[in-house]
């Protein structure tokens, strides 16, 4: 598999990160360089093998559908980088 | 005043209770430490006002006869756990400026025990990192790098201001975190005791995510009994965490033992690696001695997989991480870079705001789960992942423990290494596998190597295991008998 910087554009792209134009071909050779050394899991029989996406059985009992807290709207704002009238302030949406 | 920086915490209780020193003094002695230490650059922030305050309250409790399991020890927290007020960064310029409105389960369980905040300890930007060297404040100096030697050694990571403010005396313990190795590492590189719990022993609410299903809290400090002790005050069941046990916490620090009389102990043959240093080697072998000497029976097992744990760790890992960090997007909390628009102001800021191997990371979480790809990295990791694990549980059926080396080397200097990320990952090659089955494994400081650094020895449990890793990290640590102090150490 080989990575080619336009698909590591892409991919910053898709991941919202702005990575200057200079350094898209040193991060292309890195990703690559990673991604090769990965790809080795090809070699592993994982035929039949279900895939774990939880490492112990925790079985979650469900909690009450009860009001546990809230009403504490000056906290959630308090590190709003900008907010007015009780609201955060973000930059148009729709246009 | 400075006998008291050199007190653990289970000596420093002791004194507490019987009114012979004050919690004051005791932080007093914390504090004046941390400025002395300043150097090292194991603080992103120091709380010396609140620590204080705390330590007022507890001397109270203690004077009334009443009092938690901590009460009146002061200890240092990782910049990662969310501290109702105090500032709380992760090591990361995009949260540079952020102050939690809450607490994290676990240090609320520690202040409700009586523990006292020195302060939040640096660590590589989320965690990330096997070195400190990433964080956005700064590289941590390892204390035990030889006075005048430039550049100055790494601490480990990503917890290495943890490890760095524990092993040079500017507190008696600290919590960390560990997603592949980020506590044992650092504690094998600094001459302390570093324990991970079993995946769901400690909630992780109110912890900075980094890979959801990998990260664990656990305990730094100078002995096994007080790692112990600092672990039991963390841990518990919590109904934020999905993924907590409702499981009772045991009484590690009162029901240690240190007997390993009839325990097998299994020492597996892929963690003999090629190239390995001749004193990693053969220090594995005198810990495996020392607990034959005491009466445990050694056998040789095999963990088929072990070398595509890193591998596995590297898609797994920052699949999560690619997933948890989309949240910083500049809204409603830490940096925003406005833009053009919205899209342009979230690029603007994550671009300011991650350092380079966050970004790395993000950008291989986001590629390997991005359309097309996802069987082939994703799921295939997840598959690989669950071989792993049946090692382990194959491993299990013959011994009660694992013996292995904690890191392939001794600590190296700032710097070495950072051109090359692959060879920066191979430092987690002994632990990553215990993240990944989910398992408890403690660092015991074992040795020095042929240059006069500490080298630390890992104990593996089964899950839910930790009492029978204690014992033997115990065994070890009694064997071991290591005295060796980093320069500058305070007098005793």
């Amino acid at each position: 598999m080989s990575l080619d910087r336009a698909t590591v554009a892409r991919v910053a792209d898709l991941a919202r990160i702005a990575v200057p134009e200079e350094q898209l071909e040193p991060l292309v050779a890195e990703l690559a360089k990673i991604l090769a050394w990965v790809e080795q899991l090809a070699e592993v029989d994982t035929e039949g093998v279900e895939p774990l996406r939880s490492v112990h059985p925790i079985r979650r009992a469900l909690r009450p559908d009860e009001v546990a807290d809230g009403n504490c709207r000056e906290a959630i704002l308090a590190n709003a980088p900008e907010r007015e009238d009780g609201f955060f302030v973000v930059p148009r949406v729709v246009e | 005043m400075s006998g008291l920086a050199r007190l653990g915490l289970v000596e420093a209780r002791a004194r507490l209770r019987r009114r012979e020193i004050s919690a004051v003094e005791l932080t007093r002695a914390c504090l004046e430490a941390m400025e002395r230490g300043r150097h090292l650059n194991a603080f992103i922030t120091e709380t010396p006002e609140r620590a204080l305050s705390m330590a007022e309250a507890a001397d109270a409790r203690l004077a009334r006869g009443a009092g938690g399991l901590l009460e009146g020890l002061p200890v240092a927290v990782k910049d990662l756990f969310c501290t109702a007020g105090v500032r709380t960064t992760a090591g990361s310029k995009i949260l540079a400026n952020f102050v939690p409105p809450y607490e994290s389960t676990v240090t609320a369980k520690l202040w409700a025990e009586g523990a006292v905040l020195l302060g939040k300890t640096n660590l590589d930007e989320f965690a990330m990192g096997s070195s400190n060297t990433t964080s956005a404040f700064g590289p941590v100096i390892n204390p035990w790098t030889p006075p005048g030697r430039e550049p100055p050694l790494v601490p480990g990571g990503s917890s290495g201001g943890s490890a760095a403010a524990v092993a040079g005396f500017l507190c008696p313990a600290a919590t960390g975190t560990d997603t592949g190795g980020s506590i044992r590492q650092p504690a094998s590189f600094c001459g302390i005791v570093g324990i991970k719990p079993t995946y769901g022993r400690c909630s992780r609410f109110g912890i900075v995510a980094f890979a959801s299903s990998l990260d664990q809290a656990g305990a730094f400090a100078r002995s096994v009994e007080d790692a112990a002790l600092l672990l039991q005050a963390m841990a518990g069941f919590d109904p934020k965490d999905g993924t907590s046990a409702d499981f009772p916490v045991p009484d590690w620090s009162g029901g240690l033992t240190g007997r390993v009389k009839g325990l097998r102990i299994g020492i597996p043959k892929e963690y003999r690696l090629d190239g390995m240093p001749a004193e990693v080697e053969a220090l594995w072998a005198r810990g495996a001695d020392w607990l034959r000497a005491q009466g445990a029976e050694l056998v040789e097992v095999s963990l088929p997989h072990t070398r595509y744990a890193l591998p596995t760790y590297y898609i797994v890992a920052p699949a999560e991480a690619s997933s948890n960090l989309a949240r910083y997007d500049g809204m409603r909390y830490g940096l925003r870079v406005p833009g053009r628009d919205l899209v342009d102001t979230y690029k603007r800021t994550r671009g300011a705001g991650f350092g380079a191997e966050v970004r790395r990371r993000i950008l291989i979480g986001t590629y390997v789960l991005s359309a097309g790809y996802y069987d082939a990295y994703y799921l295939k990791a997840q598959k690989v992942r669950r071989k792993i694990v049946q090692d382990f549980e194959a491993a299990f059926a013959r011994c009660d423990a694992l013996l292995t080396p904690t890191a392939p080397s001794a600590a190296f200097a700032i710097g070495e290494k950072s051109d090359d990320p692959v060879s920066m990952y191979l430092n987690d090659v002994f632990t990553v596998t215990v993240n990944l089955a989910g398992l408890p494994g403690i660092s015991v400081p074992a040795g020095l190597s042929a240059s006069g650094l500490p080298l630390g020895l890992q104990v593996i449990g089964r899950p839910w295991d930790e009492a029978t890793i204690l014992d033997v990290a115990r065994a070890l640590e009694v064997a071991a008998a290591f005295r060796a102090l980093p320069p500058g150490a305070p007098e005793a």
